[in-house]
């Protein structure tokens, strides 16, 4: 279906995002001799390899034990080092909340959570490992950056950015090779929104892979003649306000659209930003208070109604409350 | 800063103790119990054994570099502290208070000269003494991380996943140490989850593991951080069981889980004031 569409953005390869972090680390600790790196036994889920094996005196393996690692990575971050830790994004949050709580968020340490796998495209593990929750726990924490790039040229160039910011981040990205449409030299700003569709009749605001998903539903709508303007939230916190109220001001209508729970998520965040500026009518794409299940990526997009198709529905049902 | 004789450390203590009991009646809140029985172990480390600048550096390079994870016992960091130089002792009046930089436990956020990172919620600190003891080693620092827990804190899980680490990793640089006093909030650590022999399950986990078995005697507590400095540098982690009494120096405080964390009453200070004498000055 995607081909015969009139895509403002195309690809002609595909990666998993968790190889632009495994890249982007490895350019960063090449850049910056304080940049370190833990893992909590996913060296190769995460793609962490390149950097292990370059800078072995620099990569420490924590094994199974992910509080521990947190910890450790506060404790380097106090020592002046730039840690990056790696495992999924299940275990990088939950698991580990009051860790980074309390010797991270808390104590404003420099420390680089780094999490694949999240969201419903990690695909046949199942529910246990897909978590739905991870941003908004993080946003909820006080001095957290949270980023969920949209493909392995914008998690590359967000890892580089981690690089020169100071103070705490989680960086969430995923396991399924996703299209790349963004291009190898973008500049990646923290906290900035990036407005890739100029539009007028409802705004699409969309963060990780579910950015090509708005890209894709943009050129179905456009058929019917109606203008998408598709934003890509990549920083959900600092939440760029500024951004999203003008589209808004413009536009008249929302749709979020995020690989996690309407809880907690982009859509929230919207939300709360449209309450106390601008009441304007925003539709969620994301997973209804669930969990998720075993299947392939795009599987499951469709069966929880994450995908083009359904922001093309939401936006026709925003458009519709105006 | 220089060393001080045994003698001025027991004059230390001796003040120290007061400031906390008199910081904790202020504002009837916090941990006397703990604090009490840590006293030598801290003034021994501040007044003679570290290498340290009260100038505060974050990252303390060229320093040794001391980790408080059971958080509660504050009231003694926060004094030791104020009497090594890094704030004025008349903050110390502050603790507990509204928009106080001496926080119930300990934190950064108003960058309290001294603190590195906030602690309270147990089982944290040892993993982030082997970060920052692991950082001295890639920028060959060569002085020493030292950190301290409770005892009841061995239950947490995260401990153990720390310990595993440090001896598989060979954190050297490492001094940790464990306030011995058997008890926790709920009554005897024998009685509520029951420690059985941390010798020999720290030792199993591949540490150097000394005794301190006179954790209130100042001398003993210098020796043995003598001692346990002479063991570092070889390959593995070194671990200080001190067996201390909570409430120690007040007589109807000590050897007891009771005074964890009540405040003395007026009359209760006063008797326990009568006790310790003012060495150097109530702030």
């Amino acid at each position: 279906m995607e081909k015969t569409l009139d895509l403002k953005y195309t690809y002609t390869d595909k990666k998993d995002t968790r190889s632009g972090f495994g890249d982007g680390l490895l350019e960063a600790g090449r850049k910056n001799p304080n940049v370190v790196g833990l893992c909590a036994d996913l060296i190769g889920s995460l793609k962490m390899g390149a950097f292990q094996k370059e800078f072995p005196e620099r990569f420490f393996q924590v094994g199974i034990a992910e509080a521990n690692m947190i910890g450790l990575a506060a404790g380097m971050a106090i020592g002046g080092k730039i840690p990056f830790t790696g495992t999924f994004a299940n275990f990088s949050t939950g698991r580990v909340y009051d860790q980074i709580r309390q010797s991270v968020a808390y104590s404003d340490k420099n420390v680089k959570i780094c999490a694949s796998h999240a969201g419903l495209t990690l695909g046949e593990d199942g529910a246990t490992h897909q978590i739905l929750e991870d941003v908004g726990m993080m946003r909820m924490l006080p001095h957290m950056t949270v980023i969920n790039p949209c493909d392995y040229n914008q998690t590359k160039a967000a890892t580089l950015a981690l690089v020169d910011h100071v103070g705490p981040a989680y960086l969430r990205f995923g396991r399924p090779v996703w299209p790349i449409f963004t291009t190898a030299d973008q500049k990646f700003e923290i906290g900035k929104a990036w407005k890739m569709i100029e539009g007028k009749d409802v705004s699409i605001f969309a963060t990780g892979h579910l950015v090509w998903e708005a890209v894709v539903a943009e050129a179905m709508l456009r058929e019917e003649g109606i203008y998408a303007e598709v934003i890509n939230i990549h920083t959900i916190k600092p939440f760029d306000e500024a951004a999203v109220l003008e589209s808004i001001a413009k536009t008249g209508c929302a749709v979020s659209a995020e690989e996690h729970q309407i809880n907690g998520g982009l859509g929230d965040s919207i939300a709360q930003s449209l309450a106390r500026n601008n009441p304007a009518p925003l539709e969620y794409i994301g997973v209804l208070d669930s969990f998720g299940e075993s299947g392939t990526p795009t599987q499951l997009l469709e069966k929880y109604g994450l995908n083009a198709e359904n922001i093309v529905k939401a936006a026709k049902k925003a458009i519709a409350r105006k | 800063m220089e060393k001080q004789s045994i003698d001025q450390l027991k004059q230390i203590c001796s003040q120290v103790r007061r400031d906390c009991l008199r910081m904790v009646h202020a504002v009837q809140s916090g941990h006397p119990g703990a604090a009490l029985g840590l006293t030598e172990f801290f003034v021994a480390l501040y007044f003679n054994e570290m290498t340290h600048d009260n100038k505060f550096k974050m990252d303390g390079k060229d320093e040794d570099l001391f980790f408080l994870s059971n958080g509660h016992v504050s009231a003694l960091w926060y004094s030791v502290l104020a009497r090594s130089g890094y704030f004025s002792t008349e903050e110390l009046g502050t603790f507990r208070k509204l928009n106080s930089r001496l926080q119930g436990h300990p934190a950064t956020h108003e960058g309290l000269p001294g603190i590195r990172i906030a602690s309270g919620s147990l089982g944290q600190g040892l993993s982030v003494a082997i970060g920052v003891a692991q950082a001295k080693k890639i920028d060959k620092d060569d002085k020493l991380v030292y950190v301290m827990m409770g005892d009841g804190e061995q239950q947490e899980g995260q401990v153990w996943e720390a310990g595993m680490y440090a001896a598989h990793h060979k954190v050297d640089n490492l001094i940790a140490a464990i306030d011995y006093n058997g008890q926790q909030i709920d009554g005897p650590t024998s009685k509520i989850m029951d420690l059985k022999n941390l010798k020999a399950k720290w030792e199993a986990f591949g540490w150097d593991v000394i005794e301190i078995k006179k954790g209130n005697n100042v001398e003993s507590v210098v020796n043995g951080l003598a001692e346990a400095k002479s063991l570092t540098g070889k390959g593995k982690p070194v671990m200080i069981l001190l067996y201390t009494e909570m409430g120690y120096g007040v007589d109807f405080m000590v050897g007891t889980h009771k005074w964890h964390g009540v405040a003395p009453s007026d009359a209760e200070l006063e008797n326990a004031l009568g006790q310790l004498e003012e060495t150097l000055g109530d702030y």
